[in-house]
């Protein structure tokens, strides 16, 4: 990366990284991805019109052009999808011996590969973020967490000591739009790699990467009803949640509709797994090393425009390195290049709908009126799209809405502290408990934090850390269940006691 | 003389009189039954009762009938007992059931007598009693293993240390089987704290009587005040409190009642409590115990580090 070090008349060194000279645009192309005009309901294996005949548009957040249309199931389209589901998982995926349930799952990893720039391009025009992302963390992630489940679906009975496990049977699946592909991968590998069958809904906002694993799943020759993908808002996750003949929801959104699918699934034999929202504690002590650990911070909020459930949307630095933090920060952040997803210097793109920039847009007036400082890159937003800069807010007061409330954009509320013990109480004082970091070359110090913050994900001296052998899931109202690693076979099986 | 003689003799008439009298109506020492928060052992703060009766019509005991207060209480002792009971070793939580198995054992006699009273047959009673003792046992057992069964070192393929872990979810409410009113009660309360929560507990209802023994052996097994509160009372009147409440984050219920169940599924999701419906369960068999009875209330922790790799020496140096 090119930069000079020129002294302001603050006598502070700043970085400056536009004065020697500016990065070329380098995008990638449009044209290796093929988008069509118009994409139907994947339901056993087949392209159907949904029927009430409606379509909805999919645009590109970061230039408001419409891509594609997508259907609209709406409940009858759900029954369709949960009856072949039901129909596929009795006579066909059940039955089927688990290596070769597990070599059609392999299939599915190998086309994605095979396809992972399409995938990439899709992802990035239709949720916003950045290529590097898409291509390489959202892609091959996904492909990888196929893999990773393709081979357990022989090795079950190794996985639970002295349990014989079982299908629950029709799985329902509900994805949000800030990891469209990947979330698609997280739901559908682990159920039908435990025998389970799959209706999936993307969210509305980016139906087209799990449109596109349709297609993918289809060249797969999967057997017809094993997943179905099918599009639509919240009715037609309402209808999914709602169908009789559904064993297990999976949900990752919010945790005020994870509260909701909760309650409508009251008095069911319906199983839940919920990946809700998140608000972590991202905590830096003066014995870190500073310049890894602002990166880590920079990573921690600002990856996928802080879309992110396990954001480590909360700072706490403890108050004799806050000074130097924040002014690294500061500088950091005005060296972040935001603009075209598709430019492969991108590192902030889109934010994904106008109604999320809304969303984050209240926040910060929030933040405001609350008598927090906010400090927001300098850097010039495109025209058109949905755009935020890089923001952060210092002065925060533990009570403060954005220190408690998830704002799910690139926003980071700084804190500071003076002792472990004040910052575990801090940390913990969240109704949430997704995820946490912690800064710090002292390894004692690391276990003690690790061990008290009560949180599903802890990363400690990095962040926002992902890999398909490794389980994630939240404590308290992040919600439960874990997705990844042999922790996330268990949702998607009954155990049984063997039979003596 | 003669006077002194027959007082004598109507003396020893009399005496002999009186010791039938007072051997035969010597007045029992009732028992009172009151409830345990925060290892002490108040009435509840209501004032209340209620007289719980065997098949037989024969009152029982006078029982307190907690309030939604007591409960709340028992919250605040359950809160405040769980750092320290989670962070103990799990090899000194393992010797603490162990006690409290050698408690039990060690009066017997009185939880077959109660069991007796509330309506259960001598054999029945001992075969009862055995059990529970038997489950502190095992899972005393497990205190210090089930970690190792269920955690993973996961083999990430970036340069990362990865690993997950079980850990207690928080406070567990929970509402003791109403059958089998001390084996049951021993089952779903040993595996909630062998995992480290802590716990309240609403006890059998009609059979309330071995529940708050069992609290006095809890009180003289070093398990620490708090781990475990007991409550008698009503289960409609107390549930939806135990659901509700903010601070309590999982939930067992061992009934099959559907409408019950449904009011639970639902009041829980305010804060998103794990919950367990263990209406299924034979206690009185070995399927009345398993470590994932343990996960039921623990949560996965994965924690990630950096691995450096800097240095020139491969792998085969």
């Amino acid at each position: 990366m090119p930069k000079s070090i020129s002294k302001g008349k603050s006598n502070i060194i700043k970085l400056k990284f536009d004065t020697s000279w500016k990065y070329a645009p380098a995008p990638e192309s449009k044209n290796a991805a093929t988008i069509k005009s118009q994409y139907d309901l994947f339901i056993n294996g087949e392209w159907i019109k949904p029927s009430g005949n409606k379509y909805f548009d999919t645009i590109n957040p970061a230039n408001e052009e419409k891509l594609s249309e997508v259907a609209e199931a709406n409940a009858a389209d759900v029954d369709k999808a949960v009856t072949v589901a039901r129909k596929a998982y009795e006579k066909v995926w059940k039955k089927m011996p688990a290596k070769e349930r597990a070599k059609y799952i392999f299939r599915i990893a190998r086309i994605i590969q095979e396809k992972a720039r399409e995938l990439a391009i899709i992802e990035s025009l239709d949720g916003g973020k950045p290529i590097r992302e898409s291509r390489d963390f959202d892609v091959p992630t996904a492909a990888n967490h196929f893999f990773y489940y393709a081979g357990w679906a022989d090795k079950l009975e190794y996985a639970f000591p002295n349990r014989k496990t079982e299908p629950l049977g029709v799985a329902g699946q509900i994805i949000p739009w800030n990891f469209p592909l990947l979330m698609a991968a997280w739901k559908i590998a682990p159920a039908i790699a435990t025998g389970n069958t799959v209706v999936l809904k993307p969210a509305e906002t980016t139906s087209l990467t799990a449109l596109k694993l349709a297609e993918i799943i289809q060249e797969s020759d999967l057997p017809p009803g094993v997943v179905n993908i099918i599009t639509g808002a919240g009715a037609t996750g309402a209808a999914i949640v709602n169908h009789p003949d559904i064993n297990k929801i999976a949900f990752t959104g919010s945790t005020d509709v994870g509260k909701i699918i909760q309650r409508a699934i009251a008095g069911t034999n319906k199983k839940a797994t919920l990946e809700l929202g998140g608000k972590a504690a991202n905590i830096i002590f003066e014995d870190a090393p500073i310049d890894q650990a602002v990166e880590g911070v920079i990573n921690g909020i600002y990856f996928n425009q802080g879309h992110v459930c396990c954001a480590g949307s909360r700072l706490y630095v403890q108050e004799s390195v806050a000074k130097v933090i924040i002014r690294k920060l500061k500088d950091r952040i005005e060296s972040l290049i935001v603009g075209d997803p598709l430019d492969k210097n991108t590192d902030i793109g889109a934010i994904n709908s106008r109604q999320q920039l809304d969303t984050i847009h209240k926040y910060i007036r929030i933040g405001k009126l609350e008598g927090s400082e906010m400090y927001e890159s300098s850097c010039a937003l495109p025209g058109k799209g949905f755009w935020c800069r890089p923001t952060l807010f210092t002065n925060v007061a533990q009570s403060n809405r954005i220190a408690q409330e998830e704002i799910f954009g690139p926003v980071l509320a700084i804190l500071t502290f003076r002792t472990d013990d004040e910052v575990i109480e801090k940390a913990n004082n969240s109704p949430y408990g997704l995820s946490a970091g912690v800064w710090t070359d002292k390894g004692s110090k690391i276990f003690n934090m690790t061990k008290r913050m009560r949180a599903g994900v802890i990363w400690a001296n990095t962040f926002n850390k992902f890999d398909p052998s490794s389980p994630f899931g939240g404590y308290k109202e992040s919600g439960y269940g874990r997705e990844g690693g042999l922790h996330g076979l268990m949702p998607y099986l009954n155990l049984n006691a063997l039979s003596p | 003389m003669s006077k002194t003689e027959i007082k004598k003799s109507s003396l020893s008439i009399s005496e002999n009189g009186l010791e039938k009298k007072i051997s035969s109506k010597r007045l029992e020492v009732l028992k009172t039954y009151k409830i345990y928060i925060g290892g002490q052992f108040p009435r509840t703060e209501s004032g209340r009762y209620y007289v719980p009766v065997n098949a037989e019509g024969k009152k029982l005991a006078n029982v307190c009938l907690s309030s939604r207060k007591d409960f709340r209480d028992a919250v605040v002792a359950a809160r405040g007992a769980f750092g320290s009971w989670s962070n103990r070793a799990a090899f000194n939580r393992s010797q603490i059931l162990y006690r409290m198995a050698e408690m039990l054992e060690g009066r017997k006699a009185q939880f077959i007598e109660e069991l007796i009273q509330q309506e259960s047959s001598k054999a029945k009673a001992v075969k009862e009693v055995n059990l529970a003792i038997d489950r502190l046992i095992y899972y005393a057992g497990w205190c210090d293993k089930f970690q190792q069964l269920f955690s993973a070192v996961n083999p990430v393929a970036s340069s990362h240390f990865n690993f997950s872990v079980p850990e207690p979810t928080g406070v567990v409410a929970v509402i003791a089987p109403q059958s089998d009113s001390l084996s049951g009660l021993v089952s779903v309360i040993a595996p909630v704290i062998a995992g480290g929560n802590t716990c309240i507990v609403l006890a059998s209802e009609t059979k309330p009587l071995c529940s708050i023994t069992f609290a006095e052996v809890l009180n003289s097994s070093d398990l620490p005040g708090g781990v475990v509160n007991i409550l008698t009372g009503k289960v409609a009147e107390l549930l939806p409190w135990f659901v509700t409440h903010m601070d309590v984050n999982a939930a067992i219920y061992c009934e099959s009642d559907l409408e019950t169940i449904k009011m639970i599924q639902e009041k829980s999701a305010l804060n998103l409590k794990r919950i367990s419906f263990y209406d299924k369960v034979k206690w009185n068999t070995e399927e009345g115990q398993s470590p994932y009875f343990i996960m039921d209330t623990q949560e996965i922790k994965t924690t990630w580090h950096p691995i450096e790799n800097v240095a020139g020496a491969g792998g085969s140096y």
